[in-house]
């Protein structure tokens, strides 16, 4: 008896908050973004619950490495939120085609974006668009100011003035020149390879010859990136073989070391750490006055989970998201990720300006082995960390590193063969 | 008196019931399911029947052979430092530890075996501080004692990271066979102890030619487990290293090897009917490693009655 009644008040509970649960819509929202959980929760949501009473928004991020496949266990198992953070390209379009993301080419505001902007979620013929773009970042260096005065160096314009930069720091001793380690490995290929490739391959039109198959991987234009991060070893810390990438940051946010190969998406994170003044480089060209090159990213939308309960309330905040309000607040908020809108943005971060202003002056193109090509097994992306890492390390030669992978996306991919 | 036929006997099948059922919904079921699932394939949205095409890519592809024999040939290399560093000295330990003239005794136990019952997680996660080259205090203290070259960036160099993985995994569970040799040893009757002292059997002998042959079934126990522990490891890897295994995957056992294939791993997207392939190969190494243990060692080993 005494159980009975406590199992019927146990009832009773679960009930009542179910009930109180439904007074509002609860919006989850999937992200690898846990770095920027505080932002999500103190501007970007409350702006959005001012305007819009009765919705409320959860950011739930999961840990980066981890977040695809986390997302894809639980859109299988119907667990996943109402709104998806979506990766570009075939991550999210494979989440399409399963019928996981809803289309949003019908919402109102995504008549702000343009088609280079919409390409990194819209099927390959372009007739379906299925997330809302938020943001690009860009590559390049992040260096030390106060460190660059005190050996007495400036910025390098020229992949031989980089060097030579490399070498005075390193004679100097004060500082590690170059923040990186090949732990994790796919720093290597982000910001290694894909950084430091544009200025090769010539960005959209290396990548471009790729994927229809002119061009090859051992061609000398995507050897040469390898070549270069050969050489990169000896200015990185000691140890470098089991630095990870948090390990990166805080030497370099601590000051210990005078350049940071670094994507845009560090910027929030480095102006609350460090307490030096830092500024930007983009990659060095090869000749001075060479036409430059910089990978600028298509990196992350929003969409919708087509098994949400609250469709009308996740298409509402995807809407918002087209606004110029949200681009205004997440660009400033996050200093790092350019809004690929066409509202004109105020950024006031001197760094992040650093970075937008390479935009006017060199041709932006994304990394080389995200579109089509990371499709097959073996995927082109997950080896390109391998690689990369290899060839700092030593264990592979430049040429090896591009035969690997021109033999792996030739066992799939049939403009290669 | 008259015989009366005997009544069925309920209890012994709701004894077994809750086992039975168990055992069956969690481990029977779930085995077929996964052989069943890695006789399919699934492309674009459609899953059709392959046979065992899964298994022909597996070994007959040299990307997939490739990656499987490193992920095998890498386990075993794990496997046998358990078995040369873990095993002897979890037995040595316990035989320092059954002598009853040993101070603190209590206390080496509770300490060695602590990190035993600590989260894998936290395991890596503090051997990877303590190796940092950055942070670490292994550097520093090396260096304290003016051995300062010995210390290299062991878990980001290929030629290292995967003895210093297993050593690790050493240092967590070598509590295990040190507290069953511990309980084997204290069940020796000291009376046959004594018997061999009155023969002229005493100290290091007494222990070869007495404790040993007597723990020998403890001892074989214990390497079963550890077989099956380590043909099963991934936790360890996956916390230390990622589920990429690096360095250029020279840490990759079975089981990262299995979550990368199953899962998917950042870009790569998961393939469950080839991970339920390679799980099932898994199953079949542990499978026959067991039954070369029970019927080729465990079924005649001597036992002594005590």
């Amino acid at each position: 008896m005494k159980i009975k009644s406590l199992f019927g008040a146990a009832t009773a509970l679960l009930l009542g908050s179910v009930g109180v649960a439904t007074a509002d819509v609860t919006l989850t929202i999937e992200s690898w973004r846990n770095d920027d959980l505080s932002i999500w929760q103190e501007k970007i949501i409350p702006a959005f619950e001012a305007e819009n009473p009765g919705i409320k928004v959860v950011f739930a991020p999961t840990a980066p490495a981890q977040y695809n496949s986390a997302l894809n266990a639980k859109l299988e198992a119907g667990t996943a939120g109402d709104l998806i953070t979506c990766r570009p390209f075939d991550g999210s379009l494979s989440l399409y085609k399963a019928g996981h993301l809803g289309e949003v080419g019908d919402l109102e505001n995504m008549k702000n974006f343009g088609a280079v902007a919409k390409s990194g979620w819209s099927t390959d013929d372009g007739s379906a668009i299925f997330c809302v773009p938020m943001a690009s970042v860009i590559h390049g260096f992040i260096y030390n100011k106060d460190a660059f005065k005190e050996v007495g160096v400036s910025v390098p314009t020229t992949v031989d003035e980089f060097f030579s930069t490399l070498e005075k720091i390193k004679q100097d001793g004060s500082y590690v020149p170059l923040s990186m380690g090949v732990a994790d490995q796919w720093e290597a290929a982000t910001m290694g390879y894909a950084n430091i490739g544009v200025n090769y391959w010539k960005g959209e039109e290396g990548r471009q010859a790729v994927i229809a198959g002119d061009m090859k991987l051992t061609h000398p234009d995507w050897v040469a990136p390898y070549a270069q991060l050969a050489k990169w070893g000896p200015y990185m810390g000691d140890g470098y073989e089991a630095q990870s990438y948090p390990d990166s940051q805080n030497m370099f946010t601590l000051g210990r070391a005078a350049i940071y190969p670094a994507g845009s998406w560090e910027i929030a994170g480095f102006n609350a750490q460090a307490d030096f003044e830092m500024g930007a480089f983009k990659v060095p060209v090869q000749a001075a006055g060479d036409e430059c090159y910089i990978s600028d990213h298509v990196d992350i939308a929003l969409g919708m989970n087509k098994a949400t309960k609250n469709p009308e309330a996740a298409r509402t905040f995807l809407n918002w998201v087209g606004s110029a309000e949200f681009a205004d607040l997440y660009a400033n908020s996050l200093p790092g990720f350019f809004s690929l809108s066409d509202h004109n943005v105020n950024m006031t971060d001197p760094l992040a300006q650093d970075f937008v202003s390479w935009r006017g002056e060199c041709n932006s193109s994304i990394r080389p082995y995200h579109q089509i090509l990371s499709r097959g097994t073996p995927n082109l992306a997950n080896e390109y960390w391998v690689t990369s890492a290899n060839v700092i390390r030593g264990s592979m030669t430049p040429e090896e590193a591009a035969a690997h992978m021109q033999k792996g996306l030739a066992s799939w991919y049939a403009p290669q063969q | 008196m008259t015989s009366h036929r005997r009544p069925i006997r309920w209890h012994i099948g709701i004894f077994l019931a809750p086992a039975v059922l168990v055992y069956s919904a969690f481990m029977i079921f779930p085995l077929f399911g996964t052989l069943q699932l890695s006789l399919f394939t699934t492309s674009e949205q459609q899953t059709s029947f392959v046979g065992l095409d899964n298994f022909r890519i597996l070994f007959g592809d040299p990307r997939w052979s490739g990656a499987f024999w490193n992920a095998l040939v890498n386990n075993v290399w794990f496997f046998v430092i358990h078995m040369l560093v873990q095993n002897p000295l979890g037995i040595l330990i316990a035989a320092v530890l059954s002598n009853p003239k040993l101070r603190l005794r209590g206390f080496y136990r509770s300490a060695i075996f602590l990190p035993t019952i600590m989260s894998f997680v936290i395991v890596g996660f503090a051997w990877k501080l303590i190796l940092s080259p950055l942070w670490g205090i292994a550097p520093d203290m090396l260096k304290a004692v003016g051995l300062k070259f010995l210390f290299a960036p062991y878990l980001g160099k290929e030629e290292y990271a995967l003895t210093t993985l297993a050593l690790i995994s050493v240092w967590q569970y070598v509590g295990i066979p040190m507290m069953l040799i511990y309980a084997a040893l204290l069940s020796i009757p000291q009376e046959v102890i004594e018997a061999g002292e009155v023969e002229g059997v005493t100290g290091f002998a007494a222990f070869w030619k007495i404790k040993l042959p007597l723990i020998l079934p403890a001892i074989g126990i214990i390497s079963i487990l550890t077989f099956v522990g380590n043909f099963n490891a991934f936790d360890l890897v996956y916390a230390a290293q990622g589920a990429l295994a690096g360095p250029n995957y020279a840490t990759d056992i079975l089981g990262t090897f299995l979550y990368r294939t199953f899962f998917g791993f950042q870009m790569q997207l998961g393939d469950p009917n080839m991970g339920a392939a390679v799980a099932m190969i898994m199953f079949l190494i542990i499978l026959t490693g067991v039954c070369i243990y029970l019927f080729g060692i465990q079924m005649r080993m001597t036992r002594y009655q005590l």
